[in-house]
């Protein structure tokens, strides 16, 4: 028997009973044939776990990972270290297994967690409430630009082109039947979001930059912040690596009124794109408007404190077709993880944290410009940065790659205007001794 | 009952994590430093969060009483009505976590990324058979993501014939999902009535349907647990009038093996792969919801999609009518691990998992429909739903039913879904649920009913065994306290 599957022929034939019917099939009775299947679903035999395991480490074998290949790329995905209690923490099963806490009193430690996940997420961010998580980066800003237009109750946004190309494509296709405008701002050659670009308007919800941005480029949110005012619009900052807030300033404190991104980087496998981690602040002001689960304290009968979820008015279990959101399974677990993160590196070790992601990058390009490449961007950087590899740099690219060594991603396909120009990522986990090897090869 | 179903326990109280730490503890190993510190724009740095300082001791014991606070699908049965708790397999946790998975970037060059390429392109195939439906996005993140994407096919569908529609037909019984991610894409939503049955009839729906709807979101099995009988008929006429059919996939587990989706005339499905196909909830996600359509619709799914050719996995980027992307990548990788090892450890028992869930649900409903109001005395599928009807008449409602079956070892049934049967208790006990464990809920429902009789105030005082008792969620929501 399937070891999944608890059922006896006697358990079968006492519940059949029970039923008053003489076997399974009759349980069907209702479904007309027109809707059958007419044979065996056509699927492989069934693996016993010790065939399936060689299987899937088959498949697993076939993969450039971290441990193997030294991946320079950085691009909305990082390579941070896990701490071995993170993996056990979350590894417990009535974390795992838990369903939503609609039942409060039987899901405190969830409760409890993601009330912690909410403060580590605004203080990170600068900002007041943040919601309990949405499925990513890129569908966290589609959500903050359509909250900014329920705000505003404007009907144009403004987006920068260096914020990420695939958060873009995301916005575009959620935008793609309403009848909201998005205009894009133009980059300059530092690298920044030309924010003069942008004529001004009165129909204008907010505009959205993303610090760093695409290109590992400190944006300047202050001044995003100013345009936004004079278009009284307001200010949504993004982010793919917020390890950057580790040492940057925040983008609350620059004038931010939503602030949202991908938070993978904190505790979270790479694991090729997915589960990562939707992160969303806004000021208290617009909570009623904010997609997303939230979770608040409150009291029990005994006046004991306990957690809950709350303000679910604004969701579609109750409000339905004029909810803020859709959203109803969220990423609760990978929030767990990212404040399990938080809480093991803490405040003094972010800052370190951040600050060596920040030195092994700029000493991997003062090394490739001391050999000769050129750095396009002026402008500062966190962990990721733009060079211009030498012409025809595809057939070098070829052959790192069967040295094991990926020398970040080209930008060609994003952003054709800039021809050779490749996006470099390092971070802590990328040593010295791998860097000088990476300079030497590119260059042999 | 022989023993006593809970005992108090060894559940220790636990502060926040701002309440703790010291500056200068330490729980993470810092990574060697190599390299020189380098200068930085002292305008552009700020003084980093304000996170406390904790060693690694403080918070493995913080997060593993937070873990004993919880009831999870590990320590007790869950039978939540459209949730499908079916046990979550450890070997698919392993699985999901091999390096070669976990640590690949998504945007490898692609000749370094074939295993992941192969295993979401057979992931893809095996959910075409399994629904009878020709071509699959793994792309969105959850069941409403999956909603949110054939509705965005819908309005892209249309607009590609010149034919913009305003409508969209939805069951007053669809979860909630439904109409917001319907008026996600601007479409207005016209309810529709189930009948005497608990099913749709198709001349209700014929009697709405226009050339300005562009078609119907139905779940099949319904909210009330039943099959939708005239779901060809009711495609017939929704297709007669150029409209689409979508169909919420989330009650899956019934039908496994038994119907066709295709041949039933759904256009575009989703899948829960956190119900159906065994992921684990994780306390709230992830989960992960991809869409199934006819062959008509393959060109508007998600790009990038996955094509083979000659044993070779290459993506293809530029599919002009495609809705474009709905997920940073690829959608949640990791969740679709587990879903394609459950599938590959199943194969085709698929069926007998929707046999058995089906039988467990009509076993319950046959041995508690004199105990609890049963508002349609028909079989049923994988659900049932009772109502509080007989215990309201000693004060006692739904909501104390459920919080006295937490005192029992029992996670609550979904509560007052659907919201056109009042009181609704929707069970759902799942095929992985065994005959005992099934008794023990239906002698514990029977107990209840029966303290509603001669003790009601044991049901209304409960939960007793809880970390806390009911919690006051009114002021909750009045003055949110959101952070700490």
């Amino acid at each position: 028997m399937m070891r999944y599957l608890p059922h006896t022929t006697a358990d079968i034939a006492e519940m059949l009973e029970t039923i008053g019917i003489s076997t399974i099939d009759a349980l069907f009775s209702a479904i007309p044939e027109a809707c059958r299947h007419d044979k065996d679903l056509d699927l492989p035999e069934a693996l016993n776990e010790w065939d399936l395991e060689k299987h899937m480490n088959a498949l697993s074998n076939e993969m450039a990972d971290s441990s193997t290949y030294k991946v320079y790329i950085g691009a909305g995905s990082y390579s941070h270290y896990i701490p071995s209690a993170l993996s056990y923490l979350l590894g417990r099963s009535e974390f795992t297994t838990a369903y939503t806490p609609y039942q409060p009193e039987i899901s405190q430690g969830t409760l409890q967690a993601i009330f912690e996940y909410q403060t580590y997420v605004a203080r990170l961010l600068g900002l007041e409430v943040a919601n309990a998580s949405m499925y990513d980066g890129a569908t966290a800003l589609a959500e903050a630009l359509l909250m900014a237009l329920r705000i505003t109750r404007k009907k144009c946004v403004a987006v920068s082109s260096a914020v990420h190309p695939f958060y873009r494509q995301v916005i575009e296709s959620y935008f793609k039947p309403t009848d909201f405008n998005v205009i894009y701002l133009p980059f300059l050659k530092n690298g920044r979001t030309d924010l003069d670009a942008l004529t001004k308007s009165d129909d204008l919800a907010c505009v959205a930059v993303q610090s760093p941005n695409f290109f590992g480029v400190v944006e300047d949110l202050a001044g995003a912040g100013n345009v936004s005012k004079q278009n009284n619009a307001i200010l949504v900052a993004c982010f793919t690596e917020p390890l950057a807030y580790g040492m940057y300033k925040n983008p609350g404190d620059l004038g931010a009124d939503i602030a949202c991104g991908e938070g993978q980087s904190f505790g979270i496998p790479k694991s090729f794109g997915g589960p990562g981690l939707g992160m969303f602040a806004s000021k208290t002001a617009h909570v009623r408007n904010m997609p997303g689960r939230l979770v608040g304290r409150t009291v029990d009968k005994d006046s004991n404190r306990g957690f809950v979820l709350t303000l679910s008015t604004r969701e579609q279990h109750i409000r339905r077709e004029k909810a803020t959101s859709n959203i109803c399974s969220n990423h609760g677990l990978c929030a767990l993880a990212s404040a399990m993160y938080m809480a093991l590196l803490g405040g003094t070790g972010i800052r370190e944290l951040a600050r060596l992601n920040y030195d092994k990058a700029e000493y991997l390009k003062a090394e490739l410009k001391r050999n000769g490449i050129a750095i396009p961007f002026e402008g500062p950087t966190f962990n990721e940065f733009v060079v211009e590899f030498p012409k025809g740099f595809n057939k070098k690219s070829k052959k790192l790659l069967k040295k094991k060594i990926i020398p970040g991603l080209s930008l060609k396909p994003y952003y054709p205007e800039l021809g050779d120009y490749h996006l470099v990522c390092v971070t802590e986990t990328f040593s010295k001794e791998d860097m000088d090897l990476f300079v030497r090869e590119v260059f042999s | 009952m022989k023993n006593k179903p809970s005992t108090p326990g060894l559940i220790l109280n636990e502060e926040l994590l701002f309440e703790k730490g010291k500056k200068g503890r330490n729980g993470f190993s810092a990574p060697k430093r190599d390299v020189p510190s380098f200068s930085m724009d002292e305008d552009l740095t700020g003084d980093g969060p304000d996170f406390p300082d904790l060693y690694e001791v403080d918070v493995v014991r913080h997060y593993t009483r937070l873990s004993q606070w919880n009831f999870g699908l590990d320590t007790g049965m869950y039978p939540l009505g459209s949730c499908t708790m079916k046990y979550n397999p450890k070997i698919n946790e392993k699985l999901s976590g091999l390096q070669g998975f976990k640590d690949a970037h998504p945007m490898l060059p692609q000749e370094v990324c074939q295993g992941a390429l192969k295993l979401m392109y057979d992931l893809e195939q095996y959910l075409a058979r399994i629904t009878g439906l020709d071509a699959v996005s793994l792309q969105p993140a959850a069941g409403a993501h999956g909603e949110l994407t054939g509705m965005l096919i819908f309005s892209a569908y249309h607009k590609k014939n010149k034919d913009p529609r305003s409508k969209i037909i939805i069951p007053d019984t669809a979860h909630g999902t439904n109409p917001a991610s319907a008026a996600f894409c601007g479409f207005k939503t016209v309810s529709v009535a189930s009948g005497d049955k608990g099913i749709l009839s198709p001349s209700d729906v014929a009697d709405i349907m226009d050339e300005d709807t562009a078609g119907i979101m139905i779940t099949n099995p319904n909210t009330l647990g039943f099959f939708e009988e005239n779901v060809k008929e009711i495609a017939d006429i929704i297709h007669a009038k150029g409209g689409l059919v979508y169909c919420d996939g989330a009650n899956m587990n019934a039908i496994m093996g038994i119907v066709h989706m295709g041949r039933s005339g759904v256009d575009i499905l989703h899948l829960n792969l956190h119900k159906t196909f065994s992921t684990p909830h994780g306390g709230g996600g992830p989960g992960a919801g991809p869409i199934c359509v006819v062959e008509k619709l393959r060109p508007f799914l998600p790009v990038p999609r996955i094509i083979e050719k000659k044993g070779k996995y290459i993506l293809k980027e530029k599919c002009s009518d495609s809705v474009g992307k709905v997920h940073s990548f690829f959608g949640n990788f990791g969740v679709l691990i587990k879903a394609y090892a459950y599938i590959l450890s199943m194969g085709i028992q698929l069926k007998n998992v929707s046999q058995l869930a089906v039988l467990n649900a009509n076993y319950i409903k046959e041995a508690l429909k004199n105990d609890f109001h049963l508002p349609y005395d028909r079989p049923c599928m994988h659900e049932c739903v009772f109502t509080d009807k007989k215990q309201a008449e000693h004060k006692v409602t739904t909501l104390d039913i459920a919080k006295r079956l937490i005192d029992y070892g029992f996670h609550p049934p979904t509560i007052y879904f659907p919201l056109v049967v009042k009181g609704a208790i929707m069970v759902e006990p799942t095929e992985t649920e065994s005959k005992e464990n099934i008794d023990l809920f239906i002698e514990t429902m029977k107990t209840i009913a029966k303290e509603t009789e001669s003790q009601p105030q044991l049901v209304l005082d409960a939960p007793k065994i809880a970390k806390v008792s009911r919690l006051d969620e009114t002021s909750a929501a009045r003055k949110p306290v959101l952070t700490a």
